[in-house]
């Protein structure tokens, strides 16, 4: 084993701690279980992705390699899913995400997707006039005033 | 050596995860740490082997995330159902149905 490839393992230990180590501290400090989850995703990528990778670059040529490459990659598939089988149980079970800005009741005897989905955003596209392309209308006003729908 | 420092963060993460599976508000919060439990149990195997020298329990780790995402299927099924089986009873109207995380209007 190199000293090269024990500074590139030993730094991909280290990153993949720290994000270990950051996304478990969002666990904990997270006010809602969706933000929560999404404190959980970066462990569950970024960290169990580079620790499994300086793992990797140990490990050499060998078996145990080939068995880290097939944990990550079952590990890189099954939590996104799982995360979004949480977030759908959650909000099938009526755990209300907390949405920035004014109390808005998202779920108001409707079927339609909770607020933030259906702000009706329209581009102005002017062909004669640079500048003109870029602006954008708004027009429902009601989102912006906290009323209802 | 760099495996004692990953082997630190990891029980640092375990142990924060543990909080938040005994103190979580709803169901949904323990079962999403637990299932970042599995997960850090499949590195804990992962890192200590490499620790030993004896990287051979892999192969263990390979079981536990197959059995963490199928236990996390179950427990989600089960609190969504009321069972696990075919003798699941009738599901109810959205509306009227009483959640189990105990956060409604």
């Amino acid at each position: 084993m190199s000293a090269l490839a024990d500074l590139l393992s030993w730094i991909l230990l280290g990153a993949g701690s720290f994000f270990l180590v950051v996304g478990a501290i969002g666990l904990v400090r997270m006010p809602d279980v969706f933000t929560r989850m999404h404190a959980t995703s970066v462990s569950e990528t970024l960290g169990v992705g580079f620790i499994l990778g300086g793992l990797m670059i140990q490990g050499g040529f060998t078996l145990v390699t080939f068995k880290l490459v097939c944990l990550f990659v079952l590990l890189f598939l099954t939590a996104p899913v799982a995360s979004h089988a949480i977030a759908r149980a959650a909000m099938a079970d009526g755990v209300e995400p907390i949405l920035d800005g004014p109390e808005i009741d998202a779920r108001d005897g409707d079927d339609l997707p909770p607020l933030g989905f259906t702000k009706k955003v329209t581009t102005a596209i002017d062909a004669s006039d640079a500048e003109a392309s870029a602006s954008v209308i708004v027009e429902d006003e009601t989102v912006n005033t906290g009323e209802k729908r | 050596m760099m495996f004692v420092v990953t082997m630190a963060a990891v029980l640092i993460s375990l142990a924060l995860a543990t909080f938040r599976a005994l103190a979580g508000p709803n169901v949904f919060d323990r079962v999403l740490a637990g299932n970042f439990v599995g997960t850090l149990a499949i590195l804990f195997l992962a890192v200590l082997g490499f620790l030993n020298g004896r990287p051979e329990f892999l192969d263990v780790g390979l079981v536990y995330a197959f059995l963490n995402i199928t236990g996390t299927y179950a427990v989600l099924k089960f609190f969504r159902y009321g069972a696990l089986g075919g003798e699941a009873p009738p599901r109810e109207q959205e509306e009227t149905r009483e959640g189990v995380s105990g956060v409604h209007k």
